[in-house]
């Protein structure tokens, strides 16, 4: 078998700005992101052999390669959530499908579409698939939002944790602190605090406004490539390390109700042993971590399911946000999140390479190997990158 | 809880898996999934049993419906909520006696007074003519 560590690498980024009406369609906000991450790496988008996207978004990848000019793909794959597609891209890449794979995401996530907002149009047009039949066990009770839908989750995690609301604030503030160096980000220049935190509304008690990342219009777009070709290129490789996907049973996408313990993330367990497996290091080794804070709660989970830290631990690891703010021992998020950059799905594999180049608005002194996770709540998925020579 | 006059509810969709449930719930009787060779209860529906992997020992068994407060949600602000309930409302995630949990609704209580363990028993809510939905009430001492 093909073996996946350090075969492949990412060779180019880019992307677009975030806002909350971009007043142009996903299709051209992919275009330019696409365009962007080609120019960063240095290569003719007719070098193109691959495309992968999200299933979910609405810019299928045939449009794409039309209106960015790539010519004939031997591979073409979508994938659902978070960053799953990028384990497309490397596993094509190191069976020698393809040689330079295309990742992008374009969503006007504000503007257009709400997660869940759909819904209703859905079910008035007939359309029976299970994932929807599922939901008739609870929206007819009125549960039908992501926020509640994780909400009866995070409810019995801190029944069962005990965390407190300002260990979980301080996973906003820290995020929000790192957002504010970053002009990229939704929160840029605009600090919130532990005390503001706990006065932030409940959206749907117990998940308060501030747990919640702010959805945004805006695409990215990431090269990859051969690690031995990526050394040829423009900017200095973010080698992949490994690359995994965990699903387990009794799960579904944030209403996981039917197994034994609900307030835990299998998924992401079983994901991080496979990238730590892979990579053969441990999660001691790992300097920056960009976990998935699409829900500020789910964080501390996340910490001790990837071995960060003993069950139980997180809400500690997270008190105060001294170890997990940029000179810390674990910095975490340090584009600011989703919680303070916005939320797209593939924004954390961008800030990784960031930091693997050294280019990040919050550069950490150490970022030789930089872990990013996705999917809390549902299938999990993440990758681990290193800096070369290291 | 009460829902809003005028919106209609989103009806469940019935297919071959489901529709021994709701048919149940609309005759108001409770029923779940169990498989007849294992004796383990499953929610939601499923064709196969994930134990023994038989299709054929799958029945619906009657319940008494009764189980604890295991989650709950209370929607407090419009932006979040169904546009079909007035809020505040309350969502309850219900461990029945069997083990299996269900999403629901309390009659008859307010949001405030929801609390984790508390013991409720089944109830029906005739919404129309062609939807009842399974509800809990709080159970006295």
């Amino acid at each position: 078998m093909a073996s996946i560590k350090d075969a492949t690498a990412v060779a180019g980024i880019g992307m677009t700005g975030f806002s909350l009406d971009s007043g142009r369609t996903e299709y051209s906000l992919a275009c330019e992101a696409i365009k962007a991450a080609a120019d960063d790496a240095g290569i003719d988008l007719l070098d193109v052999d691959g495309i992968v996207t999200d299933v979910s978004d609405g810019i299928d990848a045939m449009y794409v390669q039309k209106a960015v000019g790539i010519d004939n793909c031997t591979y073409a794959s979508d994938s659902h959530f978070g960053t799953a597609p990028m384990m497309n891209a490397v596993t094509a890449i190191a069976a020698g499908i393809a040689h330079t794979v295309l990742y992008y995401r374009s969503v006007n996530g504000s503007s257009q579409r709400r997660a869940g907002s759909d819904f209703r149009a859905a079910k008035e047009t007939k359309d029976n698939s299970l994932d929807l039949i599922r939901y008739d066990f609870y929206h007819p009770f009125g549960l039908l939002t992501p926020e509640g839908s994780i909400g009866m989750i995070v409810r019995r995690y801190l029944h069962e944790s005990g965390a407190r609301p300002d260990q979980i604030g301080a996973i906003t503030a820290v995020c929000s602190e790192h957002a504010a160096k970053n002009p990229h980000a939704t929160f840029y220049d605009a600090p919130i605090t532990v005390d503001d935190y706990l006065e932030s509304p409940l959206l749907v008690d117990p998940i308060r406004e501030l747990d919640c990342a702010p959805a945004v219009d805006g695409a990215l777009a990431v090269v990859l490539t051969s690690a031995e070709r990526a050394r040829d290129l423009r900017q200095p490789p973010a080698l992949v390390m490994s690359v995994a996907q965990g699903t387990s049973t009794g799960g579904e996408l944030l209403t996981s109700y039917n197994r034994d313990v609900i307030s835990a993330l299998p998924e992401m367990r079983l994901m991080g042993s496979e990238l730590f497996e892979t990579a053969g290091i441990s999660p001691a080794d790992v300097d920056v971590a960009q976990l998935d804070d699409r829900f500020a709660p789910l964080v501390p989970l996340q910490l001790e399911e990837l071995g960060f830290c003993e069950r139980g631990q997180g809400p500690e690891l997270c008190e105060g946000g001294k170890e997990i703010r940029l000179g810390g021992r674990l910095p975490l998020n340090t584009n600011g999140g989703f919680l303070g950059e916005g939320f797209l799905y593939g924004a954390n594999v961008i800030e990784a390479v960031q930091q693997i180049r050294g280019t990040s608005a919050n550069q950490s002194s150490t970022a030789d190997i930089v872990l990013v996770a996705s999917g809390a709540g549902g299938p999990a998925d993440g990758l681990i990158l290193r800096r070369q020579g290291t | 809880m009460e829902y809003v006059p005028g919106i209609p509810i989103l009806k469940p969709s019935l297919d071959a898996d489901n529709r021994p449930f709701w048919e149940a719930v609309r005759r108001h009787e409770f029923v779940l999934q169990k498989c007849g060779s294992c004796d383990r209860y499953f929610q939601p529906p499923r064709p196969m049993c994930p134990e023994c992997r038989s299709m054929d020992t799958m029945e619906w068994v009657p319940s008494a419906g009764r189980g604890q407060v295991y989650s709950f949600v209370n929607f407090t602000t419009d932006r979040m909520a169904y546009p079909a309930m007035k809020i505040p409302y309350s969502v309850v995630l219900v461990e029945l006696e069997e083990g299996v949990r269900m999403i629901s609704n309390m009659l008859d209580l307010e949001p405030d007074d929801v609390q984790i363990g508390m013991p409720v028993e089944v109830a029906f809510d005739d919404l129309d003519e062609d939807l009842t939905l399974f509800k809990f009430k709080k159970l006295e001492g």
